[in-house]
């Protein structure tokens, strides 16, 4: 069953691009742009196929999906080595400059933000909208597994948002981003919140194209964060220490907490926000600020 | 879980060289994995197992290599092996070396089944 909405759609594991205002359109739909599910993985059960290297093999025939091997009568089969020192994650890579080249060319300032699940990213985003949008066009792109929740709370805020549903996906790539903004169609001169799949592990990996990741981390969960999940530190530019109003109730210790994030990553910034008092918030809008041109 | 993502970008640059060199299908690949690059060889390796499934990589045999990983000090420059992203420089105690190698995932080389007519 179709997650998203509950119709009849078989429920194959998939990418989705989903714009809230579609959904809302209950099932006028005839299984359009919400129900394209796109799978770019495949997974299978299957029997572990190893130690199947054949060095030489006559009248091979193929009869796999191979177009350009016709059966013939006198075959050899050669084996060859190539070198190819390739890096695994170039064409993301590739497609993420593509997607920085655009935001460029825009003038759009792309954010990426990282972090673990209930970190608050969603209720920063909009408290930040509410102030930004009188400032800049605002536009989102919400990366969840499932659901368009976030991209409907982000709407009531009343800018354009579209939702990537991973499905069994544990981050965004450069090339679901791609799709997204082709959706999106954001302004010139606006500013590109992506809020990333909650995960602090697989996301460090996926180069987007933003122009800064911001890592936020909340004073529930323990200071040793950065320890644990380095690569994600190490990668982000700006660490928002969020839901700080809830610091009397609880040992958390900054100091440890920065020093720790700054052994992995001593060129990262800091700033401590309340969502809930908005304590803070002036500081990361004037950030935001400072890097628009 | 991102170690499939990586398992299916290998097989697709995989499938790109198979087509490159007009070949049958992949018979064996080496890849090599920076320690620090945050990639578990051992998901990794099983995640291959799903991703090579209805590819020309089915049936072919790999093996991961992991790429030690080397940082240098950017205060004493001194070289050294790192095991974590925050090794401190074991000479002077600063944190935050120059990562020098250790980051890497790479498909090192691929042998490829070719045909030939006699």
């Amino acid at each position: 069953m179709c997650e998203t909405c509950g119709c009849g759609e078989p429920g194959k594991d998939g990418i989705k691009i989903v714009r809230p205002e579609d959904i809302e359109h209950e099932h006028a739909h005839e299984h359009g742009l919400a129900h394209d599910h796109e799978t770019i993985v495949h997974v299978h059960p299957h029997t572990h196929g190893h130690g199947h290297v054949h060095t030489h093999e006559h009248s091979h025939r193929d009869d796999h999906h191979h177009h350009d091997v016709h059966e013939h009568e006198e075959q050899h089969v050669r084996i060859k080595e190539v070198q190819v020192e390739l890096d695994i994650m170039q064409r993301n890579n590739l497609m993420a400059e593509r997607n920085r080249g655009f935001f460029e060319a825009r003038n759009i300032l792309a954010f990426n933000l990282v972090s673990s699940p209930g970190s608050g990213k969603t209720t920063l985003l909009e408290k930040t909208i509410a102030i930004l949008k009188e400032k800049a066009p605002v536009c989102v792109i919400e990366g969840d597994q499932q659901t368009v929740n976030d991209a409907m709370r982000i709407r009531a805020t009343g800018v354009p948002v579209v939702q990537i549903n991973t499905g069994n996906g544990c981050h965004l790539d450069a090339d679901m981003v791609r799709k997204a903004v082709a959706e999106l169609n954001p302004a010139m001169h606006s500013v590109l919140f992506i809020e990333n799949v909650g995960n602090l592990v697989c996301p460090a990996l996926f180069d987007l194209g933003e122009a800064h990741r911001v890592v936020i981390v909340s004073v529930t969960e323990g200071e040793d964060k950065p320890m644990k999940y380095p690569n994600m530190f190490q990668t982000s530019g700006l660490c928002i220490i969020h839901k700080t109003d809830l610091l009397p109730y609880l040992d958390f210790d900054m100091e440890k907490f920065r020093a720790y994030a700054l052994r992995v990553n001593n060129k990262l910034e800091f700033l401590e926000i309340s969502s809930r008092t908005g304590a803070g918030l002036d500081a990361w809008i004037a950030w935001i600020e400072k890097h628009r041109k | 879980m991102h170690e499939l993502s990586i398992a299916i970008n290998v097989v697709s640059e995989l499938e790109l060289i198979v087509q490159k060199e007009k070949a049958i299908k992949v018979v064996s690949f080496t890849l090599r994995i920076g320690k620090l690059s945050g990639i578990v060889p051992e998901a990794l390796d099983f995640a291959l197992e799903s991703a090579v499934k209805d590819t020309v990589c089915e049936g072919s045999t790999w093996s991961i290599e992991t790429e030690e990983a080397i940082g240098k000090c950017s205060v004493c420059f001194h070289e050294f092996p790192m095991q974590e992203i925050y090794s401190p420089c074991p000479a002077c105690g600063a944190f935050n070396p120059d990562i020098v190698a250790g980051q890497g995932l790479k498909i090192v080389s691929v042998e490829i089944e070719e045909q030939n007519r006699i």
